[in-house]
């Protein structure tokens, strides 16, 4: 693992061609296990065979925290580097982080989810931002439909869903609307991607919690003198 | 998930989303939200705008802790200049 900084990847500030030249050396990097990391969910529990479990895995964390690590370390170097005659405020440094740390988070996604192309595209394409999406799909006019509880898979708990029919319709689609809004880059899209995106996103957003989380005890418990010498379990 | 788009796909001729499909995404979105003052039985219903809303106010929270937490994490990084090193290394070895 120690090639790991041996190698320089230079940072995503080119073209977007070489975003995914960075994309695969990332990959071939981190080829200890070639098997994809959807091989890898029967290890853990996951909570669905529905949602993904790509994001729960042990070995998608420790993918993500070294990938966030790199990151973090260019962070540093470029604040350092760079002259700061405006003195950066913790909060311009923290955006540093943040920013890092998605675009290690996108980067982990392998491309296949819309906000994580759309959060490279950001960082990349600053000013035009004009992303074509193959499918178009359109919300009709939904007529009253009641469903009942018909639709559970029924792992934990059987849920349904309570009738969406005419009239509670225009609200669901503001929310749905909003929800886009919250989601990088599913302001224009149908209600179902927004909602798929949606699912993802926040099964991602969750383990980047918990390995910045791990990082930050990590950190603190080196930083404080005289604790114990040994990291605390993650 | 698969199936689901290739459900989608195969109606694209009139571009209809069936309500199935967004019932199944609403449920599968509620699965994800930390359930919350819910651990009792619970009517085995769920509306789909409290669903969101939910949904809308966990990526809030989620946003709002990553925000703090890179804003530790820089500070850390700025304080821990020399134990840098030792620890990434220590860290991927």
């Amino acid at each position: 693992m120690a090639s790991l900084f041996s190698d320089n990847e230079q940072p995503p500030t080119n073209s977007n061609s070489s975003s995914t030249v960075l994309v695969r050396k990332k990959k071939s990097l981190s080829a200890s296990s070639p098997s994809s990391s959807r091989g890898n969910a029967a290890s853990l529990p996951t909570r669905d065979g529905d949602s993904h479990p790509r994001w729960r895995s042990e070995k998608q964390q420790r993918i993500y925290s070294a990938k966030l690590i790199q990151a973090l370390k260019q962070v540093r170097l470029s604040s350092s580097s760079s002259a700061t005659t405006s003195s950066p405020t913790a909060h311009k440094r923290g955006k540093a982080v943040r920013e890092a740390a998605d675009r290690a988070l996108a980067v982990s996604a392998r491309g296949r989810t819309l906000w994580s192309r759309a959060i490279l595209a950001n960082r990349i394409k600053l000013k035009f931002r004009k992303q074509k999406r193959p499918r178009q799909t359109v919300i009709p006019a939904v007529t009253t439909v009641v469903t009942t509880g018909a639709s559970s898979r029924g792992r934990k708990r059987r849920v349904s869903v309570v009738r969406l029919n005419k009239k509670s319709l225009p609200t669901v689609n503001r929310k749905v609307r909003s929800l886009g809004r919250l989601v990088p880059g599913c302001k224009k899209e149908s209600v179902p991607v927004i909602l798929e995106e949606a699912t993802d996103y926040i099964q991602a957003l969750e383990m980047q919690v918990r390995a910045m989380n791990s990082l930050v005890e990590l950190l603190s418990g080196y930083s404080t003198p005289g604790s114990d010498s040994a990291p605390p379990p993650i | 998930m698969s199936s689901r788009r290739s459900r989608s796909s195969r109606q694209t001729g009139t571009s209809m989303i069936s309500e199935d499909q967004i019932n199944d995404l609403v449920v599968q979105l509620h699965r994800l939200l930390p359930e919350l003052g819910n651990n009792n039985r619970r009517s085995g219903k769920v509306s789909a705008s409290k669903v969101l809303q939910e949904t809308c106010t966990y990526i809030r929270n989620l946003n709002k802790e990553v925000d703090d937490l890179s804003e530790r994490l820089s500070q850390l990084l700025e304080s821990t200049d020399s134990a840098q090193a030792a620890l990434i290394r220590s860290l991927l070895m």
